[in-house]
């Protein structure tokens, strides 16, 4: 294998030889490596997100017709750097009336939630940071400690608009984490194991084709997941402020920026592991480093597609949000669940596995929408209608 | 121990480390000239009338009940899941008959109106 | 001591230290924070055991659902939670002394178990935990029966929960 086909193992391999010709005992080897490994995965993330941000300002205003950052640096490509400076020389402000222990590790749990997933992205064949046997499950796991960090800056800043959008945003979070989690068992179920290497080398044919109404759901839930537009009520400003962080200054509200635009893009890669074949691609087992090309290809297409809806629909109103949650998506996600559980046993090993899949994941869809928009026709002919008011005429 | 969660136990660790960084860099950098109004709640201007303790809709809660069950419903589901090639036609009905009771939940809570916000 | 047993002390320090900050604090965020502390631990030992599905299960469950629904209980009431509110009465002195002669007998009786003594024997290197548990779920050799009970039981507590926290609209 040379250096260009796959760099990371051939570094690996040297210095995992080098740890072993300094003698060291054995648990001292293991310990210094998989550290190594832990910073250079948690770095990607961390190198990646200024990065992202800069994508994602250049490419919002490219949706506004405006230019966007395009002074610090060629393109503006070091605007997000001058940024961080920014916020580090910002003075950091505690309220007095704060819970400072819990107000201070609120904006690190929140970015220990997203750089936690990384731990398992498998980059391309062989690369990834450990391959847990319970991968999805633990994804999931993690996610909990990212409503926990919600629900502590709000409840320490003793604001009340801070109070106020961490009880939107959990009541938010927590919502679509059902439908989150219902679809996340359909490629689960798809490929028969929950471990992301597993879940990759098993999608022989993506599973978009197998499950595509599943990838709409998880992708529509992971974005109310993560609180942007159309589902960013939990910071909506004409109402809260800005929500849970109203009383953060400086580099903590820079932790909680920073973990937002990372979540978006781990909703991105997440989505490419699961429903588009993760690193699969020509040649790519071959060449790892290809592999971490169509995984990063795959996954900015997710991220676009997160960018272009935030760019387009506005906020949605409090009750539609729960309405469409537990009216539409829950449903029709338990209904996937359920064909897809009974059609793959029936179908399995068979050649009409991958159409019956497919029509039957289609048909749920049709049916789920014209169900739900019956019932919106109806609901709106029960609108209080108003009498009709004369318009006032000049005297 | 599994080896492969030694990997995560240290990435909990750096996970921390890597966002605390930037905290104590900043309190090297930034000033720091706090005054009695700085410290004060944020509320647009105004002063903070009361207590932040307001009481919080019942809705809520409910809301975070029907997420628990179904939130263990999934933890069960998902070892159905994973050995699903070992059980025969007979046992995935049974899984799907777990799922459909709960279902039965949803929709009772649809009828009874726990699903409304207002 | 093995880097195995160390952690395994840290983390039951922890646990008791979390869990006796938990029962005294008088601020119940922080009591309920406190019990999220000692849900983590368990959890972590529970990876110690080679149980990582039950640790997920544990994090996703208990941090992410039960705790989120303390939280939101304690929110519920109306009253300032946050001030002094009384953690001891009168029989806190006679409640302390029984609950420990309580643990020492349960220490005792644990320690003349033959299960708690003796290691348990190696699982083969095949072994997946998950399927093992997956096929146990659905076969009728198996737990079957108390799979769909409880699934009957969430039902249960959904109705349950529903009618009590629902407050009966009008006309009803």
């Amino acid at each position: 294998m040379s250096f260009w086909q796959d760099p990371v193992a051939v570094i690996g391999q040297w210095i995992l030889d080098l740890l072993i010709s300094l003698n060291l005992p054995e648990a001292w080897v293991t310990f210094i490596y998989t550290l190594l490994g832990v910073i250079v995965v948690a770095s990607f993330g961390l190198i990646l997100v200024i990065f992202l941000i800069w994508v994602e300002r250049k490419v919002a205003a490219r949706f506004q017709d405006r230019l966007g950052p395009n002074r610090a640096g060629p393109y503006g490509l070091l605007q997000t750097l001058a940024d961080i400076v920014k916020l580090l020389t910002k003075e950091d402000v505690v309220p007095e009336k704060a819970d400072r222990l819990v107000f201070n590790i609120a904006p690190i749990l929140s970015m220990v939630a997203v750089l936690l997933i990384w731990a398992v992205v498998p980059f391309a064949p062989g690369w990834i940071g450990t391959d847990l046997n319970v991968g999805v499950l633990y994804i999931a796991a993690v996610g909990s400690f990212g409503i926990l960090s919600v629900l502590m800056a709000g409840w320490s800043s003793n604001n009340k608009y801070a109070l106020l959008g961490a009880f939107r945003a959990v009541a938010q979070l927590i919502s679509y984490e059902v439908p989150m989690l219902l679809t996340m068992l359909v490629p689960v179920l798809l490929a028969r194991g929950m471990g992301m290497v597993h879940m990759v080398t098993a999608q022989d044919t993506w599973f978009i084709f197998l499950a595509p109404a599943a990838a709409v759901v998880f992708l529509i839930s992971s974005i109310a997941e993560l609180g942007r537009t159309p589902f960013d009520l939990l910071e909506a400003e004409s109402e809260i402020v800005a929500g849970y962080h109203t009383e953060y200054t400086g580099m903590k509200f820079g932790l909680f920026f920073a973990a937002e635009f990372l979540h978006a893009f781990t909703v991105g890669v997440l989505f490419a592991i699961f429903f588009l074949g993760g690193w699969r691609g020509p040649w790519a087992e071959q060449a790892p480093i290809l592999g971490l090309f169509y995984l990063m290809l795959k996954s900015i297409f997710g991220y676009f597609i997160i960018m272009w809806v935030r760019s387009t629909l506005p906020r949605i109103r409090i009750d539609h949000m729960l309405a469409f949650n537990w009216k539409f998506l829950t449903p029709v996600a338990l209904a996937l669940l359920i064909l897809t559980a009974f059609l793959d046993k029936i179908f399995s090993e068979t050649a009409l596995r991958i159409p019956v899949l497919l029509i039957a994941n289609l048909v749920v869809l049709a049916i789920g929408y014209v169900i739900s928009s019956a019932m919106t026709r109806r609901q709106a002919k029960q609108r209080v209608k108003f009498k009709k008011r004369p318009v006032a005429k000049p005297a | 121990m599994q080896n492969t969660w030694i990997f995560i136990g240290i990435f909990v660790a750096m996970a921390a480390v890597f966002p605390l960084l930037p905290i104590v860099v900043a309190k090297f950098l930034a000033p720091s000239k706090p005054n009695a109004i700085k410290l004060d709640t944020y509320e647009c201007g105004m002063e903070t009338v009361g207590d932040t303790w307001v009481q919080f809709k019942v809705q809520y809660y409910i809301y975070a009940l029907i997420f628990l069950i179904f939130d263990i419903e999934v933890a069960f589901l998902f070892p159905f899941a994973v050995a699903f090639d070992m059980l025969p036609l007979f046992a995935v009905v049974e899984g799907i008959i777990f799922i459909l009771i709960l279902v039965g939940g949803l929709f009772y809570a649809w009828r009874k109106g726990a699903l409304e916000w207002t | 001591m093995t880097v195995e047993q160390g952690i395994f002390l840290f983390i039951g320090f922890l646990i008791l230290f979390s869990g006796f900050m938990m029962v005294t604090r008088s601020n119940l965020v922080h009591a309920a924070l406190y019990l999220i502390l000692v849900l983590f631990g368990v959890a972590v030992l529970f990876v110690l055991l080679n149980a990582g599905f039950l640790a997920v299960v544990q994090i996703i469950v208990y941090i992410g659902a039960i705790a989120i629904l303390m939280i939101f209980a304690v929110m519920l009431t109306r009253g300032d939670v946050t001030g002094e509110a009384i953690t001891m009465n009168s029989v806190f002195g006679w409640g302390m002394l029984l609950s420990s002669l309580f643990g020492f007998a349960l220490i005792i009786m644990l320690g003349q178990w033959p299960a708690v003594t003796s290691l348990a024997p190696a699982l083969p290197a095949s072994w997946n935990e998950l399927v093992e548990i997956g096929v146990a779920f659905l076969s009728p050799q198996g737990f079957v029966i108390p799979f769909e009970v409880a699934s009957v039981l969430l039902l249960a507590a959904l109705i349950g929960a529903l009618y009590v926290a629902r407050a009966p609209k009008k006309g009803e």
